[in-house]
């Protein structure tokens, strides 16, 4: 289990621009598993990342709309981004400003799926 | 919030703003109480600083017996709400946080947080002073300003 969290993290670290990548608890916002957080603090980023998805999924759920798969954080200096898996698991990358958002996307909702 | 620390009291608002906690309590080692919100019965406080001092020191006991001296904070998630129990260093000695947290934050955030008034505390307390002698006059007055402070009575 541990070997395939680790392939799955390391896969979406070879997408261009991910400077890391997390696996973490959406109810309690810790980490489960990291892959080359790159002068990134991992706990801080996967508390935060939880408190946003869980914020999101209940606008969507007042708003009467699906549950978002997939969340996008755009920011001056990197983005991050959220898929959020079946399993109460969310799937999370530390990009740089430039990073190819749509490889970073299909990375994760990749590794997402396997996760589920 | 009631303290008899006043320099506590940003750095702990704080950390409430930010963690949405609803309870904190900070106590030293022994179990005295620095400050706390949340709590309406002094019985409440005095009861949840014992057990707490007494369930950090019991737990730092076992790991001495298990050869491990590093055991740090601890986490009970209940069904409806969660406890923190995490001692930390200060200036002016070992303290414990005991904080309580419901399903509109998690224990990640608390964690966070948590980790980040501990630095504003140290940041924060004043130089530690020598210790007095306790007299029997001073320990009445001491009791009873700390007493009004932390219950307002």
């Amino acid at each position: 289990m541990r070997q395939f969290l680790t392939e799955t993290l390391d896969q979406l670290t070879r997408a261009d621009g991910v400077r890391g990548a997390l696996l973490v608890a959406a109810e309690d916002g810790l980490v489960i598993a990291e892959a080359a957080m790159d002068g990134v603090e991992a706990a801080p980023v996967a508390a935060l990342a939880a408190s946003l998805a869980g914020r999101l999924l209940k606008v969507a759920e007042t708003a009467g709309q699906a549950p978002p798969a997939l969340i996008h954080l755009e920011a001056t200096e990197g983005g991050l981004f959220i898929a959020i898996g079946e399993s109460g698991l969310l799937l999370v990358a530390v990009t740089t400003a430039d990073a190819n958002a749509g490889e970073v996307r299909l990375a994760l909702l990749d590794g997402a799926g396997r996760l589920s | 919030m009631r303290s008899i620390e006043p320099w506590v009291e940003d750095p702990v608002r704080t950390f409430l703003a930010e963690s949405a906690a609803r309870v904190v309590l900070l106590m030293t080692s022994a179990g005295q109480v620095v400050a706390q919100h949340g709590f309406t019965r002094s019985m409440d406080v005095m009861s949840a600083a014992a057990l707490g001092a007494g369930i950090v020191a019991s737990t730092e006991e076992i790991g001495r017996v298990l050869g491990d001296s590093g055991l740090g904070s601890q986490a009970h998630q209940g069904r409806r709400q969660g406890i923190v129990l995490a001692p930390f260093m200060t200036p002016l000695g070992r303290w414990i946080a005991l904080v309580v947290y419901g399903p509109e934050t998690s224990l990640g955030l608390v964690q966070l947080f948590l980790d980040r008034m501990v630095t504003d505390l140290r940041v924060a307390a004043p130089e530690p002073q020598l210790a007095r002698p306790v007299l029997a006059e001073d320990f009445e007055r001491d009791l009873n300003a700390s007493l009004r402070a932390l219950f307002g009575r």
